[in-house]
């Protein structure tokens, strides 16, 4: 085989190496595949238990949830919640598959970072009846408040968001107002202290409610079906 | 990177209580940086931190120390790397199976524990020349000495920075938390305290037994 | 975060988000190597450079392993890009400057366990950055390592010309630095929004 390293200069041989390289390389990916095929259901579980654990929060008659993607037609086609990419809307259904609501994502900038969260929306009521924060990496004990102050959740009870005659736009679009200035429905007053964090959270409900509610609304139908 | 006795003499046992005190990864080597400040914000964070780092560092010494002797000089850095990165892959997967939350609040770190400085100096310094069963040992020890040293950061940023410790909250509704604590800065000054408080205790040992004590550089 | 204007990625990844001062990345090098300013500009371009490369490598390698759907493969194959990438940049600082391979010494191999540039790697993928936004990301990271760098050089530059208590000094000083430091970024906050 190879000959061992000589006194002054080391000759080393190229199939050592190549075996050493090539055998160490199969044997890592043996175990990573390996690994990898044994825990893919158990995350895949995890997640979709996590993911209806959110919608149940936002859409508190739901008994249970489909995800859909929107396709390059318009039109709201059914996913596998945790292996589709892109913007997702979920379905909540009553006992007796009615749909009684729908739970968006929207994220965008705070503080810190970015912020995801999934809003409740019920059309029945015209308004978003829930809010919850999925990622947030806000400053612990400021910006995270948007998280726990009571005060600011009570905005998401019932934020009018109800369109116009058409239904091609939101009527009286969301804003972002001072703690205690609040005088209409559509309006979110902020946190004192954490007033960067709850405008972002007013800015992305603003924006997700106006890019998509008027066209959710009006392919209601698509969101029917219950899986 | 780090020194290591190399007398045969030495016992067994020893090679597992180094890594705790004496050759101390984190407080006398100054390795594997990183991870220990980004998610040392809790104490249950900077645990599970700690316990994936020693997996990989037992597993990989053990692959590594087995392989020894088949991988010649030339790519034994490529190799280590790999080894290190497979168990880093197996561990993020276990986490995200395990609990998806406490995935969210490691993130990366975990991915970045293949980086982590003390895993391939344990490797170059250590398994590559030694058997696996003093290897494993090696890694035991280094590994276990991290884990404190995590927890060491994580309860005094968790109790001074969210007032509780393992999400057990320990003071009375009044207490106003030290929120620095929880942010990089905090991250920064505990380990310097940390630091501090080992140089002295080294100090006093060394100025008090000269004899026995090792030098510590 | 697809809609986020670049100099927004930039701005963010250098002062903001600084990774050494938010994120904890790449402090072995920057306690090892701050010392003198001129190693620290130097390793702060090395590093600069790697980063550019690595960013844009990791955005191949990702959509290659995305579309062939073997995610598990992504950290082995983008710590081996990086490797590769330090292994090249030495080789060319060898043959373009042996003065400088010489002061750099043994931090450029140190390169490829630097955090920094596989955080890099790994935050990219993780916020889905297209192309362009992968370079603003991985410029205004590489800006800002080297600014920390610098500024910690220029501090314990200063620090040798005074008086320190024995238990402080080294890496507790560098430490306790590098906290203050990271409070004064955090007045950077506001530029986000």
């Amino acid at each position: 085989m190879s000959q061992g390293p000589s006194v002054a200069v080391e000759t080393p041989a190229v199939w050592p190496m190549y075996r050493a390289m090539v055998g160490v390389g199969l044997l890592c990916g043996v175990l990573i595949v390996g690994v990898f095929q044994l825990t893919k259901p158990v995350i895949a579980r995890n997640r979709a238990e996590a993911l209806q654990r959110a919608i149940f929060q936002v859409l508190p008659d739901a008994r249970s949830s489909g995800s859909f993607r929107q396709t390059a037609e318009g039109r709201f086609e059914l996913v596998d919640g945790v292996s589709g990419r892109g913007p997702l809307v979920h379905g909540g259904y009553d006992d007796a598959g009615r749909l009684v609501g729908l739970a968006i994502e929207a994220e965008g900038m705070g503080y810190q970072d970015v912020i995801r969260v999934l809003y409740g929306y019920a059309f029945d009521r015209d308004a978003i009846i829930g809010i919850r924060v999925l990622e947030s990496r806000e400053t612990p004990g400021l910006g995270d408040k948007i998280e726990t102050d009571s005060a600011f959740l009570q905005n998401f009870e019932r934020l009018d968001v109800s369109l116009t005659g058409d239904l091609a736009a939101i009527a009286n679009p969301i804003v972002f107002v001072k703690r205690g200035q609040k005088d209409h429905p559509w309006q979110i007053d902020g946190i004192t202290g954490a007033t960067i964090s709850s405008a972002a959270i007013a800015d992305m409900l603003g924006r997700s409610t106006a890019d998509r509610l008027p066209r959710i609304r009006s392919r209601l139908g698509d969101f029917q079906v219950a899986e | 990177m780090a020194q290591y006795d190399t007398s045969e003499s030495v016992r067994d046992s020893d090679e597992f209580i180094k890594g705790l005190w004496r050759e101390n990864p984190v407080f006398v080597q100054v390795l594997g940086m990183c991870p220990v400040l980004a998610v040392s914000n809790t104490a249950r964070n900077a645990l599970a931190m700690g316990l994936a780092t020693l997996f990989v560092l037992v597993m990989s010494n053990a692959v590594i120390s087995l392989l020894r002797s088949f991988v010649p000089r030339q790519v034994r850095i490529a190799t280590f790397i790999l080894v290190i990165a497979t168990f880093v892959t197996i561990v993020d997967y276990a986490i995200q199976a395990i609990s998806l939350d406490l995935h969210k609040a490691l993130g990366a770190f975990i991915s970045l524990i293949v980086v982590n400085c003390l895993i391939l100096g344990r490797a170059e310094a250590f398994a590559s020349r030694n058997t696996v069963g003093r290897s494993i040992l090696d890694g035991l020890g280094m590994g276990v000495g991290f884990c404190f040293a995590l927890l060491c950061l994580g309860a005094v940023r968790e109790i001074l920075g969210s007032g509780s410790l393992f999400g057990i909250p320990l003071f009375h509704e009044g207490f106003q938390p030290w929120v620095v604590m929880i942010l990089p800065s905090g991250g920064f000054f505990t380990l310097a305290g940390w630091l501090l408080l080992f140089n002295r205790l080294e100090q006093r040992r060394s100025v008090s037994a000269p004899a026995a004590a090792e030098a510590l550089q | 975060m697809t809609g986020d204007p670049l100099w927004s990625i930039f701005v963010n990844a250098c002062l903001i988000n600084n990774f050494v001062l938010a994120y904890f990345l790449g402090i072995c090098p920057f306690l090892g190597v701050s010392g003198k300013l001129e190693t620290a500009t130097r390793m702060g371009g090395a590093v600069m450079f790697v980063m550019l490369v690595s960013s844009v490598c990791a955005y191949g390698i990702n959509a290659l392993l995305v579309a062939i759907d073997a995610p598990y493969l992504r950290l082995i194959s983008f710590i081996a890009v990086i490797a590769s990438t330090v292994q090249l940049v030495e080789m060319f600082i060898k043959k373009m400057s042996p003065a400088l391979f010489r002061a750099l010494g043994i931090f450029l191999p140190l390169i490829t366990t630097n955090c920094a540039i596989l955080g890099l790697a790994l935050f990219q993928t993780n916020k889905g950055y297209d192309f362009p936004q992968c370079i603003a990301y991985s410029l205004g990271a590489g800006a800002g390592f080297t600014l920390a760098l610098v500024l910690m050089a220029g501090l314990r530059e200063k620090l040798e010309l005074t008086t320190i208590p024995d238990v402080v000094k080294g890496t507790a000083l560098s430490l306790i630095l590098a906290g203050i430091l990271s409070i004064a970024f955090m007045g950077f906050a506001g530029l986000g929004g």
